[in-house]
């Protein structure tokens, strides 16, 4: 008896954040093995956060992420607030809610516009794609431009703002400030509604995943902050995170994998947030994820870039709207001053649920950190979505297998340079 | 032929290269002008080098990447450092003064899974460097200077001097001597638009040091303003840990 073996390898995977591959082996017309590979090296941040003051992650943290450093900085500041006892007033975390809305603004559209949308329409990259399409790409860099002019306003600048403080701000900006930024977002607001149209009009592959979904739910379209839930019915407070969240190495494979307590693998993320918080959503957002044929919940991960576009239809318009109510606080920020204690934290990043966690000593030191962020959370979910997306279109030649794949992983908006101090990193191959 | 662009990437945080994205209103003129010939973040397309200007973020911390950038620098005419982990060897360089080994077995279950040098070292350790660009991040318009700059053949217009001189420029009151805010302005490159003093901040040095800072002046300036000597040390160890410990606390 003959076997016929087939593997699928991609070295570097294009148009995702940090760097990763992907390994596929078939036999016999089944799937065996399927990795995404991290091969991004490791920065170790949890071992040199030991020993920092407990003012310093928000700068610190945010260095792991370029496309989402807000929200670091944001799950920081909650976890060490809860840490030392400290709540921030609501002035402050409406202003902290708007920052965060344009990272949203901002991280979504690069991944819709520059990362994901040539995939359905067959470019390689988005400059390719502006070559016939000059007009869609503009949009697109307009809408992400949005997104930074808030980031930039409130934040000092958009990679790496240096506003943010444990406690709220250094500067809390004035009405007349956030009132420049009317018209840009109200320009916006067009062009992510015109953005919904364009990706609900993409032909989508057909796939269906059956994991648990897990995100942050609250009386908002949850943002900075939340409680978790999943669709399993789970609900559970953010300081007992770890307690329902088990992170395993399993043996065949080179990455923790997280899993729900007593329970499989999840995912969490846009597709997470919107079944969860369909309802919280505004009207205008719901009505334009209507239009696009998005049902309450979807499970076909190739709608995800359609559930990307109705959350940045809501991120602008809730943008509009905390600049409409937005009275400057009394103080840009609050004391925090340190004692002893463990802290959690959590908010929801672009890719979906962030958590920090760190052990504070009485001078406010930090003893030990630890961060768990999407991708790390999703790695088990991702795989799991290729095995079935490999094991539908086995009779693919190769390339056009190989394209399938990574158009099935950038469903995930994957960031590797996030998970990557979560992630190991040599892959043994036979 | 329009001339070859590529971008490449190591340890890092992604940031650096996403401000070229960033550049929005000048992106697509940009790719007009040059062909943007390997850019992973942005595109599936690898064309072949050689490559006329190559912009490269991150450190070096794996034998694997020590490897890639000898390559890296063959078929480059022209090598670009971004940012501050391409020229310090970024916040991940604090390693370089800890127990390497340690660290492995804090973050990772299996340890011996992770390949790593004990070091986080800059490109300039390992190939020759044309030029380096500071920042953590870097400037988008620094780095729009630094892109026309090498398709024109002249050298980058940046300026070396002190952050100090941009707040004087902004016409932003000094923190440290009004309000007493620790400040490392007086002691770090400039570039990035001495945003930090115009939003109530001390400089955190995020553009690593000026050319021939004093730390000792600015050093003693910090206690005498009331910062414990821990408090300094860990101000100077951050995102440029690695450049900042090469100076000399003497003045210059």
């Amino acid at each position: 008896m003959t076997h016929r073996e087939r593997t699928l390898r991609v070295g570097a995977l294009a148009r995702v954040e940090g760097q990763g591959a992907m390994y596929v082996r078939a036999r016999d017309g089944r799937v065996e093995e399927v990795r995404l590979d991290i091969y991004e090296p490791p920065r170790f941040f949890e071992a040199f956060l030991r020993g920092r003051a407990h003012t310093e992650p928000p700068d610190i943290t945010a260095r792991i992420c370029g496309i989402c450093p807000v929200a670091y900085q944001m799950s920081a500041c909650r976890a060490i607030e809860a840490a030392c006892g400290v709540t921030v007033s609501e002035p402050l975390e409406a202003l902290r809610r708007l920052l965060y809305c344009g990272e949203w603004i901002e991280s979504h559209t690069l991944h819709i516009y520059l990362l994901h949308a040539p995939d359905f329409l067959g470019y390689p990259g988005a400059v390719e794609m502006a070559r016939d399409h000059r007009h869609v790409v503009e949009r697109g860099l307009a809408l992400k431009k949005a997104g930074n002019t808030i980031m930039e306003l409130i934040g000092g600048r958009p990679i790496h703002p240096i506003n943010v403080r444990v406690g709220g701000f250094y500067r809390a900006p004035t009405r007349a400030e956030l009132a420049a930024l009317t018209g840009p977002l109200r320009r916006a607001l067009d062009d992510a509604l015109a953005t919904v149209e364009w990706v609900a009009g993409f032909d989508l592959p057909d796939d269906r995943l059956d994991h648990e979904f897990l995100a942050l739910t609250a009386d908002v379209y949850p943002i900075e902050g939340g409680v978790p839930r999943t669709t399993g019915g789970r609900t559970f407070e953010v300081a007992d995170f770890e307690d329902h969240i088990i992170e395993e190495q399993v043996p065949h494979s080179t990455a923790l994998h997280a899993r729900l307590a007593g329970g499989g693998r999840y995912l969490t993320g846009p597709l997470a947030r919107y079944a969860l918080n369909r309802d919280r959503l505004s009207p205008l957002a719901r009505d334009a994820s209507r239009a696009a044929g998005l049902g309450p919940v979807c499970r076909n991960p190739f709608q995800s870039i359609a559930v990307r576009a109705v959350e940045v239809v809501y991120a602008v318009e809730e943008a509009l709207r905390l600049i409409e109510a937005y009275r400057p606080p009394p103080d840009p920020y609050v004391a925090v001053p340190p004692r002893a204690g463990i802290g959690r934290g959590a908010t929801e990043a672009p890719r979906g649920v962030l958590f920090h966690r760190y052990e504070l000593d009485p001078a406010g030191l930090i003893g030990s950190a630890r961060i768990v962020p999407p991708t790390s959370q999703n790695q088990a979910a991702i795989e799991d979505d290729m095995r079935a997306v490999v094991q539908a279109r086995l009779d693919l030649d190769d390339a056009a297998l190989t394209a399938v794949c990574e158009r099935a992983i950038r469903n995930y908006d994957p960031c590797i340079s996030c998970a990557t101090h979560f992630l190991d990193l040599t892959v043994e191959r036979s | 032929m329009p001339p070859k662009l590529a971008v490449w990437k190591f340890a890092s945080c992604d940031g650096c290269q996403l401000s070229l994205l960033d550049c929005e209103d000048e992106l697509l003129t940009l790719a007009g002008e040059v062909e943007i010939s390997h850019f992973l973040e942005a595109s599936s397309m690898i064309a072949p080098g050689p490559y006329d200007v190559s912009l490269v973020e991150g450190s070096i911390s794996t034998p694997a990447d020590a490897e890639r950038i000898r390559h890296i620098r063959r078929v480059s005419r022209r090598l670009v450092t971004i940012g501050a982990c391409a020229t310090a060897g970024g916040i991940q360089a604090l390693r370089n003064y800890a127990d390497t080994e340690e660290y492995r077995s804090v973050v990772y279950a299996k340890p011996e899974y992770v390949a790593t040098l004990a070091g986080s070292t800059p490109i300039s350790a390992h190939v020759p460097v044309d030029f380096e660009l500071r920042g953590c991040p870097i400037d988008r318009s620094q780095l729009l200077e630094v892109i026309s700059a090498y398709l024109a053949g002249r050298r980058p217009g940046i300026p070396d001097h002190p952050v100090c001189f941009e707040c004087k420029m902004r016409g932003t009151v000094c923190v440290m001597v009004a309000h007493g805010t620790p400040c490392l302005g007086p002691v770090t490159h400039t570039g990035c638009g001495a945003i930090c003093p115009a939003y109530g901040r001390g400089c955190y040095g995020c553009f690593g040091p000026a050319t021939r800072p004093n730390l000792g002046s600015l050093k003693t300036w910090l206690g005498s303003i009331g910062m414990s000597r821990p408090d300094v040390d860990r101000a100077f160890a951050t995102f440029n840990v690695a450049a900042f410990e090469e100076q000399p606390d003497d003045p210059p």
